[in-house]
């Protein structure tokens, strides 16, 4: 299982993809924070982090998609899945060395953002004037987000031998999950149950654990909703047997 | 037994790619799994390490079910699937490393990956990534972590497909030392192959077992159309050969040597040795042509 783990951690940093997620997420989120001039910390004149924890889910719809495109689509391709499975080891232990490698990644992109956490503790009147009881929740709902990112993109990646497909699917299948449920909510037609809908999409837990509160709830929300993705990744696994 | 199939099957949608197989083979056996291309080796050995489940019937690797102890099966066997995939990226080393940790090979892995190395003639490109090695090289590989944990039964996908005469004898000659005390089940489409390793052969044709006997036996059992060639001291017309009751064809090939085919069940030897008596000829040379296993299996396998 250490040994999976640590293949698959080599395998984004020997492809220079670990690299370019963590500089690409700095970068676009680092742009939308500071330096554009209608979204800027500076200008906004409040010392709050909303512009990560707003930009961040639409940026890792792409980063995390791109990262878990290849996982199983490579490994099918190249017949080193057939290999790897045909060794003392179970679909299950495969799925979740990939799904921990890449959650591991999403970690390692967020981490340095804590460099703004304190950038902005910093300037604020009088200094640590931050909430920070919301932006630590808020750090944990990215993380869980990241979690179902990871899960979506391995059952995409699970689907298909082609990557550009699984990408598509999985940028589809995270942007629907995330913001679509919401929207869909919204139509007069489906008003009687349109708590219900808002409730399946990601972005009203996301919000909920933002405030600061974790509630088990919407902690059970998110490991439940990447179980049900490593699940169905495993059953596709299984099904190609 | 190390290997033992009891009428397996495998069916895709509208295709029988195994259609009822059964066999089994005995601890130290090598085996040649031939065939010709699409016959249902792959899909055989893919049900035998577990990679795909049979539609029905089962089989088992040294007493364990491919469907109820899976990982036994797996820790028993190597497996060299087909086309040898191999991580390109990884080095040598680290890969061999790697699948070392995947069998949880305890105690001095190093050791022991030097010693595959060593085995498998990998020591000079041991530091190389796997992407930048020859075809020999990475079949070699993909040898050695078939080997690395040193499995009772080895299953091999066509170890020598792409390679040149070279490497497919270092190939060999490896695989014959690893099988000596153990059990090796390879596929081939090269007749050679067999000959050369396999103590018995298997032919499969369109999912069905089409022979499964001792290499000799099968050469013997198919020498039922001989070919005679003969060396006379004296000038023979062709058709005085030709005249012989039991000679079906006759071919020159070269000053009074003639290549003679006998209809189906004669044994031409004393026959022509009769006609050159007779003829106050003197045979200066006589001798069979042995059948290859290539026209046995064309003769096995035709439609």
């Amino acid at each position: 299982m250490i040994h999976l783990l640590k293949k698959e951690i080599r395998s984004f940093l020997s492809s220079l993809i670990a690299i370019i997620v963590i500089v690409v997420f700095l970068l676009a989120i680092g742009l939308f924070m500071w330096i554009f001039p209608d979204s800027n910390v500076l200008d906004f004149g409040y010392s709050n982090m909303d512009m990560l924890f707003n930009m961040a889910p639409w940026v890792f719809i792409f980063l995390i998609s791109a990262i878990t495109m290849r996982s199983f689509s490579e490994e099918k391709r190249m017949g080193t899945y057939e290999s790897l499975v045909t060794k003392p080891i179970g679909a299950a232990q495969i799925i979740i060395a990939k799904y921990l490698a890449g959650l591991v990644l999403v970690l390692f992109s967020i981490l340095p953002t804590l460099i703004y956490f304190y950038t902005i503790y910093q300037l604020g009147s009088p200094i640590g004037n931050l909430d920070i009881g919301a932006t630590i929740g808020s750090y944990f709902g990215l993380l869980f987000l990241g979690s179902c990112y990871v899960a979506i993109g391995l059952f995409s990646s699970s689907i298909t031998e082609n990557q550009i497909i699984s990408f598509i699917v999985s940028m589809f299948l995270c942007y629907f999950c995330f913001s679509a449920f919401e929207q869909i909510s919204k139509l007069s037609a489906l008003a009687p149950i349109d708590f219900l809908l808002e409730w399946i999409g990601i972005n009203y837990h996301y919000q909920s654990i933002s405030r600061g509160v974790l509630d088990t709830r919407d902690v059970i929300y998110f490991l439940s909703f990447t179980v049900l993705f490593l699940g169905l990744t495993f059953k596709m696994t299984e099904k190609s047997k | 037994m190390s290997i033992d199939v009891i009428g397996l099957s495998k069916e895709y949608s509208e295709q029988k790619a195994v259609d009822n197989i059964s066999f089994a083979i005995k601890q130290g056996e090598i085996v040649g799994f031939l065939g010709p291309n699409g016959a249902g080796k792959s899909t055989t050995m893919k049900m035998l390490t577990c990679f795909v489940l049979p539609t029905s019937g089962k089989a088992q690797i040294c007493g364990f079910d491919t469907q109820v102890s899976p990982l036994e099966v797996k820790r028993s066997i190597g497996y060299l699937p087909e086309h040898n995939p191999l991580y390109l990226d990884m080095y040598v080393k680290e890969y061999l490393n790697f699948v070392a940790g995947i069998y949880g090979l305890k105690g001095e892995v190093s050791k022991i990956i030097k010693t595959i190395i060593g085995n498998t003639g990998l020591s000079p490109e041991q530091n190389k990534k796997i992407g930048a090695l020859s075809k020999g090289y990475r079949q070699r590989v993909g040898l050695a972590q078939a080997m690395i944990h040193n499995p009772r039964v080895l299953i091999l996908d066509e170890p020598t497909s792409g390679l040149d005469p070279n490497q497919i004898n270092d190939i060999r000659k490896l695989i014959t030392d690893f099988g000596k005390d153990r059990t090796v089940l390879l596929s081939t489409h090269i007749m050679q192959e067999v000959e050369a390793m396999c103590d018995r052969v298997i032919i499969i044709n369109k999912g069905k077992i089409v022979a499964d006997d001792a290499t000799v036996n099968l050469q013997k059992r198919f020498k039922a159309s001989l070919i005679l060639h003969v060396e006379f001291k004296n000038e023979v017309l062709k058709q005085q050969l030709k005249e012989i009751p039991g000679v079906e064809m006759v071919t020159e090939n070269g000053r009074n040597r003639w290549k003679l085919a006998a209809t189906k069940g004669t044994d031409l030897r004393e026959i022509v040795f009769k006609f050159a008596v007779e003829t106050n000829n003197v045979i200066l040379q006589q001798n069979e042509e042995e059948q290859r296993l290539e026209e046995i299996f064309q003769h096995l396998t035709k439609d």
